[in-house]
């Protein structure tokens, strides 16, 4: 599904990922953990167009029909199906929570500008699909019942779940989580990793996510990479990462 | 259901305007109905400012430039030969353009049409790099226009201005225009490109990682916005029947920005309540740029004045109610 291939992001004189490599399977869910500023979050800019690496190479799909994405923008890279959240939750805070949603349907939409001015009868059918798609998506992050609210009146958790789910708008293929379970408390973590597993499967989706809250990296990933000060120190299943004595070391050790 | 009762609301508003400029457009006199024209062709102005520094969050200043465009071209299209050879007694005009005399609406059109070119050349490379040099851009770009219209005598007559266009603008087209402008404002932002120039106001960041060319959509919303600057210079320009270069300083950007602060960024509803208190306002504080005289003492006037108030205006509304004096909740 993705390939990053010696990918190296230097800010200035600081190194914030390290010849980092990954190969992500399709239809995993795949855990990226490591100390605060080990470069996780920099890893998704450099994925989703927000930074072009210094050196190193982005590839979408492997195989057949493999893109080479690096330093492509941003919305390009999300037409191509990857969508991502933010550690500080961006939302469109003054629109309302259905607005948001809708917002990412936009990108797929087929009609052009004067068609939505004058209301034809193309865009109508575009629109009423977009409408139900994110009312139906609303629902599934259970928050059919603000949706005319504004997005910056809901609690913490719940933002977090509409940042999601307008990801979702956007229908990506490959679906990246910055912290999804941060600010929240152990019963919406836990409502939150079977909503993550429920999501992949009925959107036949691949997910890579950054978490802190171990529960959820044990839980839910298939496969783990471990990332400090740039590098990628360990790999493998939840076993093995818990075992390795690199990560106990670098990280579990010193939590 | 929803949507049936607004229209219904809809269409009575439509009416009781329709009635209401009726009967106003028969008792007024000439000076009230040239502002009750202004209103019209205010809400335009403000609206279509709002578009792209309200809705979309970019900052523009061009306004007056604009404006000036649509003047020129309604102005240059519209008067008749023998009009264009008096007005143009120190030099004379080009020949292509001696004889060319448009019917009101299509010289109206073209007039948007080249204001809306306008905007797109200047918007197109300014937005492809940041929108932080756009208001720099933008009013440089309006004082440019004011001095190549200054200089370019045989197509604009220079600094002696145009006179006598024909005075084709009446409260049925201000206002028919003006009902059409927020008809286009309120569809367009009911849409899913409308939101899109929300989300990037919002925020830029999360609106292009949900797939949103944030380049295609500024110009978008920039020439759009460009382009009903341009009719309302047109209007303009047929209700005063005169224009010149100086008309279009940057004082009139001012002007329709207050309207759009006033009236709340991001609101059709608060810019055209807002275009219309501040036009009738502009007009019932002349007095304070004259003298008065209170019989026993007469007081002198300070030119300039109402600009003063308006000003002070400005800046308290963006201190202390930075969503507009008229925007609900
Ligand atoms: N835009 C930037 N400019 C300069 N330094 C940056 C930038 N983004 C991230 N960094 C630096 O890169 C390092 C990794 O940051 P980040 O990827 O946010 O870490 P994490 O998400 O693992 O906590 C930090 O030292 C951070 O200060
Ligand atoms: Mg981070």
């Amino acid at each position: 599904m993705l390939k990053i291939e010696n990918m190296t992001m230097r800010f200035g004189g600081v190194v914030a990922a390290n010849k980092f490599n990954a190969d992500i399977e399709k239809g995993q869910i795949v855990g990226l953990i490591g100390p605060n500023g080990a470069g996780k979050t920099t890893i998704f800019n450099v994925i989703t167009g927000v930074y072009r690496p210094t050196e190193g190479k982005i590839i979408f799909n492997p195989g057949e029909e493999e893109q080479d994405i690096t330093g492509l923008r941003p919305d390009e890279i999300a037409k191509l199906g990857i969508c991502r959240t933010f550690q500080n939750i961006r939302l469109f805070k003054e629109l309302s929570v259905l607005d948001n949603v809708f917002i990412g349907n936009h990108l797929r939409i087929e009609s052009n500008v004067f068609s939505s001015i004058l209301k034809f009868p193309n865009y109508r059918k575009e629109e009423k699909m977009m409408l139900e798609k994110s009312l139906y998506l609303l629902e599934k992050v259970g928050l059919e019942d603000e949706k005319d609210g504004k997005a910056h009146s809901l609690p913490y958790g719940k933002q977090r779940r509409l940042e999601i789910a307008r990801a979702l708008a956007t229908e990506p293929k490959l679906l990246l989580l910055d912290e999804p379970a941060a600010g929240m408390n152990p019963q919406e973590t836990r409502e939150l990793m079977e909503f993550i597993k429920d999501i992949k499967d009925e959107f036949e989706l691949t997910i890579f996510l950054i978490e802190h809250h171990m529960e959820v990296v044990m839980g839910i990933c298939e496969e783990i990479l471990v990332l400090d000060h740039g590098s990628l120190i360990a790999q493998g299943d939840p076993e093995s990462i818990q075992t390795d004595s690199n990560v106990i070391e670098a990280y579990l050790g010193v939590e | 259901m929803k949507i049936n009762n607004r229209f219904k609301k809809s269409l009575s508003m439509l009416i009781i305007t329709i009635v209401v400029l009726f009967i106003l457009n028969k008792v007024l006199d000439d000076y009230k109905l040239r502002v009750l024209n202004l209103c019209g062709i205010y809400i335009i102005l403000g609206l279509s400012m709002n578009l792209i520094n309200g809705f979309t969050g970019l900052f523009s200043l061009g306004h007056a430039g604009f404006m000036a465009i649509g003047a020129y071209t309604v102005a240059i299209l519209t008067m008749p030969a023998p009009m264009k050879e008096m007005n143009f007694f120190m030099k004379p005009i080009v020949p292509f353009l001696a004889n060319i005399e448009w019917s009101f609406f299509p010289a109206l059109m073209m007039g948007g049409v080249m204001a809306g070119l306008f905007g797109f050349l200047i918007g197109a490379p300014v937005l492809r790099l940041t929108d932080d040099y756009l208001a720099i851009a933008t009013l440089g770009f309006a004082e440019i226009i004011r001095v190549v219209f200054t200089n370019t005598q045989s197509i604009t007559n220079g600094a002696l201005g145009l006179k006598g266009i024909p005075a084709s603008t009446n409260v049925w087209w201000s206002w028919g225009l003006a009902l059409v402008t927020i008809l286009f404002m309120t569809f367009l932002m009911e849409g899913s490109y409308g939101k899109a120039f929300n989300a990037i106001r919002e925020d830029e960041i999360a609106a292009r990682s949900m797939g949103i060319n944030l380049f295609t959509h500024k110009v978008m919303s920039f020439t759009f916005g460009s382009f009903l600057a341009g009719v309302g210079g047109g209007l303009l320009a047929a209700l005063l029947g005169t224009i010149d270069p100086n008309m279009f300083r940057i004082v009139l950007t001012f002007n329709i920005l207050l309207i759009v602060v006033l009236g709340g960024l991001g609101s059709i509803k608060g810019s055209v309540v807002s275009a219309i208190i501040v036009t009738i306002a502009m007009e019932a504080l002349r007095f304070l740029d004259e003298s008065i005289n209170l019989g026993f003492v007469k007081l002198e006037g300070v030119a300039g004045m109402r600009m003063v108030i308006f000003s002070i205006i400005l800046m308290a509304v963006v201190i202390f109610r930075k969503e507009g004096l008229l925007k609900e909740n």
